[in-house]
């Protein structure tokens, strides 16, 4: 009996060491093919995200090879699902790098592409993420401001603060001398796109108010007495969207005319408080559904189905800086695989400038994070109207 | 915008969210006065009043008068039902065995609740709308509506308390529930009718929480319910005046101590505030003091 077992013991070894075999035999990169891994949780509880994530960069992928590819070679997608598991995206990031792949895209949410980015900044593999927001994905430590980097690692979404920024600067594009922000203190995403806010209106010469409140809080009226008595002419309040509704009808009730603003989370948020109250307020979005109708028919045309949410342009501009990057790599005759090759796209990538996506026009920062334009929208009627990119 | 007429505003706001800490305080001090009993579902009675409106208005588009009127009645009959269901049974058990079935169907209400209607919140649309501008100051109707009502239910309560024979049998029972067994007065009905004008009121609250805040969600209940327990506390539990003194005193802080930017320390305030008073009198503002006989 023990002998049996040994002996399928062996057998099974050798094969998988065989299986093992074969999957670097893969790694022949002079072909004319160039591997692209994509990593994105296809199935599992958010799968929404990564089949998003996914169906976007294969999109542009496929179009790519349509025109004719990169320096007349395809592009082989070399897909893993990593079900949303840090230990399954570490995992498919080994099978593909062992397949050959020259860079990578993703993965989709911010626990998995950290577990990736850890792996691919041993490699030096090139690596873009469509959706993770944490600031730990390209910086090391991100509380540390001398941390190292991922020189490795870019990301197509911009962070949380960033829309403080962009908000401020819209504000300041509406002729707004005054403004307020309103946010949960307990809450790291109202706060850290609060406290940008406030930061760049000091930058821009506009005077701005904070008020906080804790977490649960239903009762606003206070902090908006304070505000009303600051004459401030906009309202950032980049909270929950209970906490927007609340706000919002506190707000005119105690008749306040002044407009609102918020962030990303606002998506929705005709469904917590009356259209009149809400009428005329702005937010962000890192995409506008209706803002690219060539991008959402072709989608709609490959799928089936149109793109819900911004992650499918997400992915699909994930995939379209990638490409941009490997062309020039191919561009300086490098071998596909080879070091050298990762670092010209890495450069590449890095030196990106000016260049069109679905969702702005992309160039990277210090950090890697994407300076581009938001797509910036405004409630009419109770409608989410795409107003501009800026 | 003045200093005066900033204070006055926030004198204002909290005035009128401390009339909803006073309407749910009355329920709290009635029920506690007759039995004993901490009723900590009283928050979720509200909360269930509130999703009342909120069905009666957006699913069956009736007028907000009738969705107030159901509200009322769903919320008397909700807290009669509790009481005969939950606590009745328990009348001669030891008390700590009835409070905690209090907090066991304070649960059941909320996540019966997050089952049945979802956990997110539900925006009802409001139904006074407007205000009038004096000088600097905004006053909104809602405001002066919620002051009013409330103010209007003490003096109810109070009548109904001090004038009727109802309220005879109810004070009754609270002085001492064997004798007034004994003189003929029916306990079961004299602390049935209790539990539902406490939860009538209640359903009043609900009312006035949703014109003020326009949301409903399942644990709505919790914290409004622990405020206007501190609210009957600091105001001395078992009296009706002291109710509305406690709620007033802790709208007004909490307003006051947000002013004053330490908004995030608001509860800390209150809770504090609490404590302070209960050490310098511990029955409370306008507590009666009771000499325990041994």
């Amino acid at each position: 009996m023990k002998k049996i077992v040994c002996f399928v013991l062996a057998a099974a070894m050798a094969l998988s060491l065989a299986a093992c075999g074969n999957g670097s035999e893969g790694n022949a990169s002079g072909g004319d093919t160039i591997k692209v891994g994509i990593i994105a949780n296809t199935s599992g509880d958010s799968s929404q995200y990564g089949i998003a994530v996914s169906q976007g960069a294969k999109l542009y992928i496929k179009q790519l090879n349509e025109e004719g590819g990169i320096n007349g070679k395809q592009i082989e997608v070399v897909e893993y699902d990593d079900k949303g598991a840090t230990a399954d995206a570490v995992n498919a990031y080994e099978r593909m790098k062992s397949d050959g792949v020259t860079a990578v895209i993703g993965a989709v949410l911010t626990n998995t592409t950290l577990a990736v980015a850890d792996k691919t900044y041993e490699d030096n593999m090139p690596q873009v993420t469509a959706s993770a927001t944490a600031a730990s994905v390209t910086v090391l430590d991100p509380t540390d401001p001398s941390s190292d980097i991922r020189t490795n690692v870019f990301r197509a979404c911009f962070i949380d603060p960033f829309q403080g920024e962009k908000m401020a600067e819209y504000a300041q594009k509406l002729g707004a001398t005054k403004c307020a922000v309103l946010y949960d203190s307990g809450n790291d995403y109202a706060k850290g796109v609060g406290d940008a806010f406030a930061a760049k209106c000091e930058e821009l010469g506009i005077e701005c108010t904070i008020e906080g409140y804790a977490t649960g809080d239903k009762d606003f009226k206070a902090q908006l007495t304070n505000i009303k008595a600051s004459g401030a002419e906009y309202i950032m309040c980049p909270n929950y969207l209970e906490d927007v509704g609340l706000i919002v009808t506190q707000a005119r009730q105690q008749g306040i005319t002044a407009g609102f603003l918020g962030g990303d989370g606002w998506s929705g948020v005709s469904a917590y408080a009356s259209a009149e109250d809400l009428e005329g307020s702005y937010f962000c979005s890192g995409y506008a559904l209706g803002s690219n109708a060539e991008f959402e028919e072709a989608y709609a045309a490959e799928y089936g189905e149109a793109p819900k949410q911004m992650f499918e342009a997400l992915g699909y501009d994930a995939a379209l800086l990638m490409c941009n990057a490997i062309k020039s790599a191919e561009e300086q005759g490098l071998e596909a695989g080879s070091d050298e090759y990762k670092q010209a796209v890495i450069d590449a990538m890095k030196a990106t400038n000016g260049l069109e996506g679905v969702t702005g026009t992309f160039s990277f920062d210090d950090q890697n994070n994407p300076i581009k334009s938001a797509s910036i929208l405004q409630i009419q009627g109770g409608e989410e109207v795409f107003v501009e990119n800026f | 915008m003045s200093l005066i007429s900033q204070i006055i505003s926030q004198l204002v706001n909290g005035l009128q969210s401390g009339s909803i800490y006073a309407l749910v305080a009355l329920g709290y001090s009635m029920v506690y006065g007759i039995i004993l009993l901490l009723n900590f579902a009283h928050g979720d009675i509200i909360m269930i009043g509130a999703y009342v409106v909120f069905y009666a208005m957006t699913s069956f588009s009736l007028p907000p008068l009738v969705a107030v009127l159901l509200a009322v009645i769903a919320c008397t009959l909700l807290g009669a039902l509790i009481e005969k269901v939950a606590y009745t049974p328990l009348r001669s058990a030891p008390r700590l065995s009835l409070l905690i079935t209090a907090i066991g169907v304070s649960f059941l209400l909320e996540n019966g609740a997050q089952l049945v209607f979802g956990a997110g919140a539900k925006n009802v649309p409001s139904f006074i709308d407007g205000g009038v501008q004096i000088g600097d100051v905004y006053l909104s109707y809602v405001s002066v509506v919620t002051i009013l009502v409330s103010v209007a239910s003490m003096v109810v309560l109070t009548f109904l308390v001090q004038k009727t024979k109802l309220g005879k049998a109810m004070r009754a029972v609270s002085e001492d529930m064997g004798a007034a067994q004994l003189m003929g007065i029916s306990l079961n009905r004299t602390i049935s009718f209790t539990f539902a004008v406490g939860s009538a009121l209640a359903g009043i609250g609900s009312v006035l929480y949703i014109c003020a805040y326009g949301q409903a969600s399942p644990t709505m209940g919790s914290m409004l319910g622990l405020k206007a327990f501190v609210a009957a506390v600091l105001g001395g539990i078992g009296s009706i005046p002291g109710a509305m003194i406690g709620g007033f005193v802790i709208g007004l802080l909490e307003a006051l101590v947000t002013a004053v930017g330490l908004s995030t320390w608001k509860d800390g305030v209150v809770f504090a505030v609490l404590i302070v008073v209960l050490l310098v009198k511990p029955t409370g503002i306008l507590g009666r003091q009771i000499t325990e006989k041994v």
